[in-house]
């Protein structure tokens, strides 16, 4: 059996009017994407949007309810095996051992891959080594932090050098330090060819780790580009962020607007806390606002984001 | 009934070598702490054998109506054996698993690699099979020591007790993947592990039992367990009743695992 299945043009997953139902609930329906070996792609969406549920088929852990899945050109429902063998996933929950230590939690995992005891420590110790945790190696699960927990599992994930790392929220409920470190680690793995594809409801992550995402919401996907292409199609340059007073009716002055905003920007967004102005000159528009006699409580001019691009696609903002 | 078991289990679809692997996660955790496993399987029988092998005994001998004029620790040691075998097998495929499958979602992970649920399934039955081969050897020494076993045959009592154990892990492992908590176990044992426990002959022949409920133990493989390893330890053995009960375990423990396939399957494979 030739260990490279797929040629380097293939895609190394190729999805096809792709379907999961949970009896009458679909929770994927009927979506197409293909991943490019060495690519980072993302699936970003709130939850419940199908996230977890794709790349579980990829993963061959789910049957694929119907449609067309290849993963390594193979077909999940004959070679789940063979597929797993050249995959590492980061699944949502952490499910690492607890009864074992960070080290044996690696080792374990090696054999499940059937490596050798001595090759597994030799690549356990390597990986714990490029996740920081040396230190650690003796020491039970439990008391670990969330980071470095999440940490260990991408560490567990590489033991068997897989060419294709799936990764499903990597760094929901992490504080910003260490979602960098993760974010970091990610990189590197980029760069040294690994192919990513992870899923996060994190416009920023989206942003920073991948080369092209879809954009999924309830079981679809809305729309599919570089991060830059995305915010280019979608949304303008730059918004002009409004907040205003709260009145004692516990309406608030936006609802005055009376149109004072007309002919200001390309799209105007009334959320429940403010208003966003989709404008390609922010200041201008701001210097505009206030000729018209509008008195916000605060101003903010920031560059859109993909926030602003599932805003735009779904009405909804992502982490609600 | 065997037949029909073995052609609906297929063991030999599941012995997948992968399953070995599953095997060495649980000695790798038993490396760590062996001798909580040794000291918690061990004590509670041997305290039984102690107060009531002795203790009872004493009593019970002096009347001399035990079949075969059996001394009473003679007649409950074997099924002591056999009863803590079922018991570890009982509670390893009760909370070790639930938490596998639904706390600590380690099955989860472990099926992010090329093993497979059946794999899990195979490679913890194995380890039930392994600790019940421990126990059973550390008390069959115990035996041995206090002079609690007529014949060498004693010796046999230990693979009895391993299948007895996987009699019962099997059936208990498909109940536990079909659990989301572990209220389902206290009933379980309370109304199931523990009665059966004190009414499969362990410490009175089931002939005492009142006429409605003997049929009953003969269908529960604890009984069969018992039967089986003190006839060979007391060495009355009679080749027929030795199959029937060998039979009857393996009967069980292949209809446990047919089972245990499927909820796997559906518990793990959504």
């Amino acid at each position: 059996m030739p260990e490279t299945t797929v040629p380097a043009t293939q895609p190394l997953i190729h999805a096809r009017a792709l379907t999961k139902c949970f009896g009458s609930f679909t929770a994927v329906n009927g979506i197409d994407f293909d991943v490019a070996p060495g690519e980072a792609f993302g699936f970003l969406g709130p939850n419940g949007a199908g996230k977890t549920s794709t790349m579980r088929m990829i993963g061959t852990v789910s049957p694929v309810t119907s449609g067309e899945l290849t993963v390594f050109g193979l077909d999940p429902a004959q070679h789940g095996a063979r597929i797993r063998a050249r995959l590492g996933v980061v699944p949502q929950a952490d499910t690492l051992d607890s009864e074992l230590s960070v080290l044996e939690n690696l080792l374990i995992f090696g054999r499940y891959f059937d490596l050798s005891w001595a090759e597994s420590r030799r690549r356990a110790t390597e990986l714990l080594e490029f996740v920081q945790l040396t230190e650690r190696a003796g020491d039970k699960v439990e008391p670990l932090s969330g980071g470095m927990k999440r940490r260990l599992v991408i560490a567990r994930s590489l033991i068997n050098e897989p060419s294709l790392l799936l990764l499903d929220e990597p760094t929901t409920g992490l504080d910003p330090q260490a979602r960098h470190l993760v974010w970091d680690r990610l990189y590197r793995l980029k760069q040294r060819g690994v192919t990513l594809c992870l899923t996060t409801h994190y416009m920023d992550e989206a942003e920073q780790l991948c080369d092209r995402l879809v954009v999924m919401d309830q079981a679809r996907i809305v729309a599919e580009g570089s991060p830059r292409q995305l915010i280019d199609k979608y949304v303008t340059r730059e918004v002009l962020e409004l907040r205003f007073r709260r009145n004692d009716d516990e309406t608030d002055d936006s609802a005055h607007l009376d149109g004072r905003l007309e002919g200001l920007a390309e799209r105007i967004e009334q959320l429940p806390d403010r208003v966003l102005v989709y404008t390609a000159d922010g200041e201008a528009a701001a210097a505009t606002a206030y000729e018209r006699g509008l008195r916000p409580a605060s101003v903010l001019v920031r560059r859109s984001s993909l926030e602003d691009v599932f805003l735009r696609l779904t009405g909804r903002s992502l982490v609600d | 009934m065997t037949v029909i078991g073995l052609r609906l289990a297929r063991p030999g679809a599941i012995a997948s070598r992968r399953s070995l692997r599953v095997l060495e996660h649980d000695l790798l955790v038993f490396r760590r702490g062996w001798y909580s496993y040794v000291l918690s399987g061990m004590s509670q029988p041997f305290l039984y054998l102690v107060a009531m092998g002795i203790g009872l005994g004493l009593y019970v001998n002096r009347n001399g109506s035990l079949p075969g004029g059996v001394p009473y620790l003679d007649y409950i040691a074997p099924a002591l054996l056999v009863t803590q075998a079922m018991m570890a097998a009982a509670f390893e495929s009760a909370w070790p698993i639930m938490g596998k499958i639904h706390w600590d979602k380690t099955y989860h992970a472990a099926l992010n690699t090329p093993l497979g649920a059946l794999d899990l399934l195979a490679g913890d039955l194995m380890w039930v099979a392994f600790r019940a081969t421990l126990l059973s050897v550390l008390f069959l020494a115990v035996i041995v020591v206090l002079g609690a076993a007529a014949s060498p045959l004693v010796v046999f009592a230990v693979p009895i007790a391993v299948l007895t154990a996987l009699a019962f892990a099997a059936p208990i492992m498909a109940f536990t993947a079909t659990q989301t908590g572990d209220g389902g176990f206290n009933a379980l044992f309370r109304f199931g592990i523990t009665p059966l426990f004190l009414f499969s002959g362990t410490f009175f022949p089931i002939e005492k039992l009142p006429l409605w409920l003997q049929p009953l133990a003969w269908i529960t493989p604890l009984y069969h367990g018992v039967a089986a390893a003190r006839s060979l330890s007391i060495g009355q053995v009679d080749p027929v009743g030795l199959s029937i009960h060998v039979a009857a375990l393996a009967a069980v423990a292949l209809l446990g695992l047919w089972a245990a396939r499927i909820t796997f399957r559906r518990r793990l494979v959504v």
